[in-house]
Parts: C-alpha cells; structure tokens; sequence
C-alpha cells in the first residue's frame, strides 16, 4: 500500500511493513493520550525510518492517493491534539473568495 | 482512538473536498482545483524565498556577533598587557554571553535550513504532479460525460489534494519557523541597540573608553620617556662640548 510521511513524500510498502507501521500508529495514539511527548516523537520517527528503509518512492508525478499518512516526527503533543480535534493542524487549501 | 495516520487522512480529504465543493460541475471543478494547485505552487516559492531572506539576516547578525567577539578578546588582551584584569574580566564576561547567543544563532540556522530543504522538495512534488493533474483534466474534460467524469476526477483529486495538504503545512511550518526566528533576531537588534545587553556593537562603550583612557595614559608615559632621554642625552651632548 501506499503511504505519505509528511514532508517528505509518498512510498510504497509491502503488508508486513504496513502491520509493523499500524502498531507503532497505535502506539503513538496511546502516546499523545497519555501526554507523553518524548514517547510519541520517538514513535513517529521510528515510522518514519521504517517506511524510510523499507518502502519504495512513489515518482513525484504520480496521482494515486495514500490508505494513510505519517505526520511530521517533530510533531508536537499540541499540534497531535489539533490534529484529533476537529480539522485542526493542516492549513485550509487555497480558496476563490 | 483511532491511530494518527488514519486521523491525519482523514483530516486532508476533508480540506480538499471543502475546496472541491466549491465548484458546480465536472469542468469547473477540474479547472477551479488546477487554479488552487497553481495559487499554492505560487504560495510555496514565496515560502522559499522567506526562508532564504530570513537566513540572510541571521547570517548578518552572526557576523556581527562574531566581530563583536573578536574585538571583545583583543579588548581583553589590551586590558591584561595593562595590568587591568578587572576590566580584561569584564571583556571575557560579555565575550561568554555573545558566543551564547551566536550559538543559539547557529541552531536556528540549522532549522532553517531544514525548512528550506523541505519546501523545496515539496514544490518539487507539487509541482510535477500539477502538471500531471493538467494532463489527467484535459483527458477527463474530453473523454468522459458528466457522470463518468465524477468518479475520474474523485481518484485524481485526491491524490493532488493530499499534496497540497502536505505542502501547504510545510509552508505554515516554515512560516512558523521563520517568525520565532525574525523574533529573536528583534531581539536581539534591540537589545543591542538600547545597550540593556551592553553596548558592544557601537564604538564607544564604557570598557572602549577605560581602555581608551589606559592607551592614552601610556602614550603619555612612553612619550614622556622619549622626551626625558631626548633631553637627557641633550644635556650629556653639552657636557661633552665643555
């Protein structure tokens, strides 16, 4: 499947690295609700390397959607509770107004 | 709780199709999205030219810094070839706090140069996928009816849509950055100026003008000196003439 890690691009990874990144996710969900922000910084570097070492890149011209995306790993606690409140974190698009 | 990574998708397909649901019919919708993936590659250069004009005042303020060092040290050495270690101390103390502050300098740097890095990769990959999304629309717009044409357009906007999620928070990012760093540079131009960390930069500071006062004194004392066996040997010459 495909995925994004956050600022740096898209990689595709076979489903035993996607089971082993769906735990570490876990994890690090666990980590912002306990309020624990080394853990999850630790975590979400972690995901990052093992897409890093073990998924392909996807061509940069490529259109295909991601089934999930890794946030930043210098994402903060703060910013990982905007992420979980409402639509918080990622800027609004552009729009005509 | 659901994971991050779901949480994260989640997140960036709802602002793209609040962006889409601004658009009425197929065509519109293509090319309104084209025009907001163009508005953003536009948005993401500003972004990089920030970052570079942000790192260009850093660059000159540790420059300024590093002088300020430099002549702090020389200051020292004055004050000690003067037998003044209270004053060669005093230099050696501001010295200290200006290598602090140039460090902090440098990380910030470092950080910035990472947010540069990463929005030009980002606009890298915007970029080549706008052009692809160009080609997809043109292909759609003439291909397809109406109905057929909604799905198509569904699997291509999402992934551009994903980009401009992702590039649009590495611009805030960098923004983010960027300001906590033009901030600091503030400052520390104001501190300097209203002299609450001493005055360092400007040419006459309290140790500029003791030290001044010590150089002066002992031109006066080499020069007296000078006279004193000048006119001594004067003397001597007439004695001799006797």
């Amino acid at each position: 499947m495909i995925v994004r890690l956050m600022g740096e691009g898209q990689f595709e990874i076979d489903d035993e690295v996607a089971k082993g990144l769906n735990e570490l996710d876990e994890q690090a969900a666990q980590a912002v609700e306990e309020g624990d922000e080394e853990r999850l910084s630790g975590l979400l570097r972690q995901m990052a390397e093992a897409v890093r070492t073990n998924g392909t890149r996807v061509p940069d011209d490529d259109l295909s959607a991601s089934e999930g995306i890794v946030p930043p790993d210098d994402l903060s606690l703060d910013e990982a509770r905007q992420l979980f409140d409402g639509e918080g974190l990622i800027p609004d698009l552009p729009t005509r107004d | 709780m659901a994971g991050l990574m779901s949480r994260a998708s989640m997140v960036v397909k709802a602002k793209f199709s609040k962006l889409l649901d601004r658009a009425e019919d197929p065509a519109e919708t293509l090319d309104y999205s084209y025009e907001r993936q163009l508005e953003l590659l536009q948005n993401v250069k500003r972004g990089i030219a920030d970052v570079v004009t942000a790192k260009k005042r850093l660059e000159l303020q540790e420059t300024q810094l590093q002088q300020s060092i430099v002549k702090l040290d020389g200051q020292a050495r004055q004050a000690l070839a003067a037998n003044r270690e209270d004053l060669a101390r005093q230099a050696l103390e501001r010295k200290s706090g200006l290598q602090q502050q140039l460090q902090g300098l440098d990380q910030q740097a470092d950080q910035l140069a990472q947010q540069q890095e990463k929005l030009v990769a980002s606009e890298k990959a915007l970029s080549a996928k706008v052009e692809a999304f160009r080609t997809q629309k043109e292909t759609i717009k003439a291909q397809y009816s109406a109905a057929e044409a909604q799905v198509k357009i569904g699997e291509a906007a999402t992934g551009i849509g994903e980009q401009m999620a992702d590039t649009g928070l590495a611009i805030q990012r960098a923004k983010d950055k960027t300001e906590q760093m033009q901030a600091r540079a503030s400052a520390i131009d104001e501190l300097t100026t209203s002299g609450a960390l001493e005055d360092f930069t400007s040419d006459q500071t309290d140790l500029d003008r003791q030290l001044g006062a010590l150089a002066s004194q002992s031109q006066v004392d080499d020069e007296l000196a000078k006279m004193k066996a000048e006119v001594g040997s004067g003397e001597k010459q007439k004695e001799l003439e006797k």
